[in-house]
């Protein structure tokens, strides 16, 4: 609760601070609010509180989501240093509406009513509609914009669809209402109850980019400017899965086994779909596009297989997958840039494509490692975080006797392992005619704190366990 | 679907069973389906996003008179001021758009394709 009101206000004195000349201060303002939300966020550990009339819980599951959300925002906020060097950015906006959007996060984390989940879900978009479209010359970035925005506006109808629905046959919007209506139906669940789960769950995993529903993500993905495409693959996911797991482990565990046979379908869906693409793909971004869906993919087998495990294993591999996403974007970022101010002299390939990051590891070891460590993390190799995350995903799995998504499961990351290492191959073991790239202070510190991150999270799966 | 209590609700909405209220909405809900599919104006396709929400706006409205609770139609009021932000949002893309192209075809924005 502490956090969400924290970011309103900071998010409007940002704007304010916007009207300073100097745009020095903007970065580490960001920095230092995002750092007293996460701080605050932690006053209420060890209680479990309703605040506002009961529209939003706050308990230890939701402290430790909202505190992935906001490092992932604190860690990309960090790598925003190249906006003060553009003239045509409005930093003080791109962070107001950060921190804004990040409200919304913490409202689909902890949301305890249909309406904080509607209105969070619509914060978080509309925020993220205009965050893609930012780069305003740049048709793709419009193209995407709009690819976002008319998709998104579209499923919300569906999924506030769906919401009316469930009102009709349970009466409620609280979780708990619905809960008691799907658990103990005195005539039997109706039709409109079915029918209003699935449109809801349709909109969710729309936002989560789950196949059949992905198709949007990756043009958004790679228009976007690539700092919010690391914001959208980290924040937006991690909350829409915090969100799915409440609604569907309090409200629907009644009728699970009307739900799990669809959720186990799309997980396959959307493993395959996104793994399967991202081996022919030559953009690097688009790439993590389609990994993003496949991710999606992994973090549904723990919601079709929902059980005790299910908890621990989400937060793992959110909190894995985002760091590691992070660290690869941040990557990108640099050598995009470096790339694109070669091409202005002399031409060349697209700054954006697995070329780019030929010869890395020699001219910027730092680069080629954290890169490296986070694509090992990524294919979910042992010793890294994204190893014990996919460990934790498939024992629920186990756990509830789905061998069938297991074995998918197993099968679509031996693929992955192909196009993650396509980029530790082109930095370790191609030549690039490449000067080597400056790395700013802020960078140097974010990238090296994820790969630690992940490296101790490789090594030491076990200390997160003590947290929830 | 049985209303819960019988005694509150008016005798006007009582005429016209819920069946009704519901079958409507979800015809307006489709068509607007229909429009977002098929249309290539920008324009157009917005506006069919708002019919949808606005057969949500029906749907809950009626629910919640013939349940007489009033949660549904507080969730009208958040649904019309969240759509009315949108909307702002979603037009400031359009007109973009429109600068940078000179038109609101959808079909015409294909740069980004694998």
């Amino acid at each position: 609760m502490f956090p969400i009101v924290l970011l309103s206000v900071f998010g409007i004195l940002l704007l304010f601070l916007g009207f300073l000349k100097s745009r020095a201060i903007l970065l580490p303002a960001a920095l230092l609010f995002l750092l007293v939300s996460l701080a605050v966020n932690f006053i209420d550990w060890n209680k479990t509180y309703l605040y506002f009339n009961g529209m939003l819980l706050s308990d230890n599951l939701s402290m430790v989501f909202t505190a992935i959300v906001l490092g992932s925002a604190f860690m990309v906020v960090a790598l925003s240093g190249s906006f003060m060097e553009d003239e045509s950015a409005q930093p003080a906006e791109y962070y107001g509406i950060l921190l804004f959007s990040l409200v919304g996060a913490l409202m689909m984390i902890g949301f305890e009513n249909l309406i904080m989940l509607f209105v969070g879900v619509e914060i978080l978009s509309v925020a993220m509609y205009v965050l893609t479209g930012s780069d305003k010359r740049n048709l793709r970035s419009n193209e995407a914009a709009l690819k976002y925005f008319l998709m998104g506006a579209f499923t919300t109808g569906i999924m506030l669809f769906g919401m009316a629905l469930l009102y009709g046959a349970t009466g409620s919007f609280t979780l708990g209402g619905i809960r008691a209506y799907a658990v103990n139906p005195q005539v039997g669940l109706s039709l409109l109850f079915y029918v209003g789960l699935l449109m809801l769950l349709i909109g969710l995993l729309f936002k989560v980019s789950a196949a059949p529903f992905h198709f949007w993500t990756p043009d958004v993905y790679d228009g976007a400017p690539t700092l919010f495409t690391a914001f959208m693959s980290t924040v937006v996911k991690t909350a829409g899965f915090a969100a799915l797991f409440r609604l569907l482990s309090i409200s629907f565990s009644g009728v699970y086994t009307f739900w799990w046979t669809i959720l186990a379908i799309i997980t396959t869906l959307t493993l395959v779909a996104g793994n399967i693409t991202a081996v022919y793909q030559n953009s690097f971004k688009r790439m993590m596009a389609y990994s993003s869906i496949s991710h999606a993919g992994y973090l549904l087998i723990g919601l079709a297989a929902l059980g005790q495990q299910t908890k621990q294993a989400i937060v793992f591999y959110s909190l894995a997958y985002s760091v590691a996403t992070i660290a690869a974007f941040g990557v990108l970022l640099l050598v995009a840039r470096q790339r694109n101010a070669e091409t202005i002299t002399s031409g060349g390939s697209s700054s954006e494509s697995f070329d780019a990051f030929n010869g890395l590891a020699r001219q910027n070891p730092l680069l080629g490692f954290a890169m490296a460590v986070s694509m090992l993390s990524l294919a979910g190799i042992p010793l890294t975080a994204g190893f014990w995350g996919k460990f934790y995903m498939f024992s629920t799995a186990v756990e509830r006797g789905q061998i069938w998504l297991l074995v998918v499961a197993v099968l679509m990351s031996a693929v992955g392992i192909y196009y993650y290492f396509r980029v530790i191959i082109a930095m370790y073991f191609r030549e690039g005619a490449t000067a080597p790239i400056r790395v700013a202070p802020f960078y140097r510190y974010v990238l090296v704190v994820a790969t630690l991150l992940t490296i101790g999270l490789g090594i030491a799966p076990g200390l997160l366990e003590g947290l929830f | 679907m049985q209303p819960t209590q019988n005694v509150l609700i008016p005798e006007v909405i009582q005429q016209i069973p819920l069946t009704y209220y519901i079958i409507i909405s979800t015809a307006l809900f489709v068509i607007g389906i229909i429009g977002v599919l098929t249309r290539r104006n920008a324009i157009i396709i917005f506006m069919s996003i708002e019919l949808m929400l606005n057969a949500v706006n029906l749907l809950l409205i009626a629910f919640s008179s013939y349940r007489s609770d009033s949660s549904g139609q507080v969730f009208v009021f958040f649904i019309m001021a969240v759509a009315a932000a949108e909307v702002s949002v979603g037009l400031a893309i359009i007109v973009m758009i429109y600068r940078n192209t000179r038109s609101i075809d959808v079909g015409l924005l294909n740069k980004l394709k694998w």
